[in-house]
């Protein structure tokens, strides 16, 4: 009998909300059970075995010294590492320390700072270890996770499109919200959601990061056009996505 | 279709109207039409004249669209809606076939499904170009789709002779409206002014003018006539905008490096919005699926655009690195090299590449600006 691929799913900094997404696949859990073992994934179940595995899922960012060196021994007992959501993919909304000083955010977050240990920075896990895969969005979208590990187990390139948001916008026939006058990252923003934000008429917050070819400069540029302040279109920017380079750049051209 | 003397009209009132929409669906058609959803009139399923857009409007620019109330109670004074016929006849997204492990090998079924059939009420003078020109790419003899042939097949087209035009139109200047001209079953051109509202109605088909002669209708007199060509005289003179075809192919294809295309390629965002609108963009891609027991697989049809990165991909990369490229690629296959391909120009005039771009490139502008500095060579192949 042929072996399962072992899977493990491992967290960083983050919210818990993607490796929830995978616990969401109720429909597909049962045959994902057939499919691998899963090896390791502490949200889910406290029987816990060691490496190495084939397919490590990773959310999260790293944010701490001792995360910095679990991600190299994750790296080192895993055959294929993919990143799940965009603190792992870009460093997530925590990555907003990378643009202050993190004791300014300690003073203010915690009664007694001085008990914490934490990095100046939030640091994708592509910034420690080769990724093999990035799976973006904040959260990640189950039925795009479903297909990188089935496309995983065929061995096949997984279909994950790159393009904009608006593709996905108009193939679901939503009414383009920017054109009807609410600013919106839909243009510059990777495809994957599902066009969930324009579908209830409002404008993409850019949760899957920057698409393949994003021209930032000149949607601000049109925002602006449309009464958009320079500290909002900074805040746009400088959101889940905030390290990842083009937002990061875009944000910083615009006074906050 | 069968050509009939488009001498065959007759004049409807709102009530004839109703019956029309109640005879279609009596045959069994799904009847589709304008309807007002999310601050826009868009196409959807209808019931009755009630569900279409009295006393609205639209207010159209580049980049711009905004929905109004008109002075008036006209339910057909708008210009052209976001989404064309496309999305029923060429759907977004088909899946195509699936196939799963038998016990003697692998079984294949086709996943096409069976389509209602339409009834399209108020197509306008560009959307039927647009689909005679779908029909030419999708029912050529060398390659054949079945599924939009039967959608096609079994469509019946109420047409519609514009009384509005917007600020992007440009029908005129393309040679395709504001009169419906080519396969229709039934047109309509809406009559209104303080002493009436009714629809003169010209039979194009043998199908249209059996249904037609089931209705509540009276027959269409010389000033019936005179007064519905009048309103396409009057929309045809509010055209938003133009452009100059004369020499055009050769114009483009003779100015791959106009330093234009840098410029356009500054604000072009690669988002692919004008293609997903475009009545006539047809490219789709093809997503492969296999499920997590390895045991079926699909295959999906979604469309594409020459604007993503993967539409030119091939082994080592993209053949249209940037912007420039690909905008250059899209404009000249719809206004030159479209004609090689399928005998005519790729636009029809519709105006909605314009207005929803979301920062209002205008592809006349576009045209008219290698027109007026032809023969300038620019930077780099994009």
């Amino acid at each position: 009998m042929r072996t399962k691929p072992r899977l493990a799913v491992w967290k960083f900094a983050s919210c818990d909300g993607c490796q929830l997404s995978l616990l969401d696949c109720e429909d597909e859990l049962l045959s994902l059970a057939g499919a691998v073992e899963i090896a390791y994934f502490a949200e889910a179940s406290s029987a816990m075995e060691d490496g190495p595995y084939d397919l490590s899922l990773v959310e999260g960012s790293v944010t701490t010294a001792h995360d910095a060196e679990r991600i190299r021994e994750v790296r080192r007992q895993s055959k294929l590492l993919v990143t799940i959501g965009a603190c792992a993919t870009a460093g997530g909304i925590q990555a907003l320390r990378n643009f202050a000083d993190v004791n300014d955010y300690l003073a203010v977050v915690y009664a007694s700072p001085r008990y914490i240990e934490t990095l100046a920075t939030s640091t994708p896990i592509a910034a420690h270890v080769p990724v093999d895969f990035e799976l973006r969005g904040c959260p990640i979208n189950k039925v795009q996770l479903l297909e990188v590990i089935a496309a995983f187990l065929a061995g096949r390139k997984p279909a994950i499109p790159t393009y904009s948001v608006c593709i996905e916008c108009k193939r679901r026939g939503n009414l383009c919200v920017m054109v009807q006058g609410t600013p919106c990252l839909g243009p510059v923003t990777q495809a994957g959601c599902g066009a969930l934000c324009p579908g209830c008429r409002r404008g993409c917050y850019g949760c899957y990061g920057p698409m393949e070819t994003p021209d930032t400069a000149m949607l601000a540029r049109q925002w602006s056009a449309m009464g958009v302040a320079s500290r909002d279109i900074r805040r746009a920017f400088h959101s889940f996505n905030a390290w990842a380079p083009a937002f990061r750049e875009e944000g910083e051209a615009h006074d906050d | 279709m069968d050509a009939l003397p488009t001498a065959t009209a007759a004049v409807l009132d709102r009530d004839g109207l109703q019956a029309l929409i109640e005879a279609l669906a009596a045959r069994g058609f799904r009847v589709c039409g304008p309807v007002v959803r999310d601050a826009a009139i868009v196409y959807d399923e209808i019931s009755g004249v009630a569900d279409l857009p009295a006393g609205w409007t639209d207010r159209q620019a580049p980049g711009r669209y905004r929905l109004e109330r008109r002075a008036d109670q006209a339910l057909f004074g708008f210009a052209a809606v976001p989404q064309a016929w496309k999305r029923f006849l060429h759907p977004p997204v088909e899946t195509l076939w699936r196939v799963r492990q038998g016990e003697d090998g692998m079984l294949f079924s086709s996943a096409v499904e069976t389509a209602p059939r339409y009834a399209f009420l108020g197509v306008r003078a560009c959307d039927l170009r647009a689909i005679a020109i779908q029909d030419r790419v999708f029912c050529a003899d060398d390659c054949r789709d079945d599924a939009y042939e039967r959608r096609r097949r079994d469509a019946f087209i109420v047409a519609l002779n514009c009384s509005e035009a917007g600020d992007t139109c440009f029908c005129v200047s393309m040679g395709t409206g504001p009169r419906a001209e080519g396969a229709f079953d039934l047109a309509l051109t809406e009559l209104l002014d303080a002493s009436r509202h009714e629809f003169l109605v010209e039979v194009g088909s043998a199908a249209g003018e059996e249904l037609l002669a089931g209705l509540p209708r009276r027959t269409a007199t010389e000033p019936d006539r005179a007064a519905a060509a009048s309103v396409v005289a009057r929309t045809a003179g509010r055209m938003g905008r133009s452009l100059e075809t004369a020499g055009l192919q050769e114009l483009l294809e003779s100015n791959p490096e106009h330093p234009r295309w840098d410029e356009v390629a500054e604000r072009c965002l690669a988002c692919a919005n004008c293609t997903m609108v475009c009545p006539t963009c047809f490219c789709t891609t093809l997503e492969d699926h296999s499920d997590l027991s390895g045991g079926s697989a699909e295959r999906v049809r979604l469309w594409d655009s020459c604007f993503t990165l993967d539409f030119s991909y091939i082994h080592g990369g993209s053949v249209r690195q940037t912007d420039k490229g690909r905008y250059r690629q899209w404009m000249t296959h719809k206004l030159a090299t479209w004609f090689d391909q399928f005998g005519s120009s790729g636009c029809v005039g519709c105006g909605r590449c314009i207005t929803w771009c979301p920062v209002g490139i205008d592809i006349t502008e576009e045209a008219a600006a290698i027109r007026a500095t032809p023969h300038i060579q620019g930077g780099d192949h994009g």
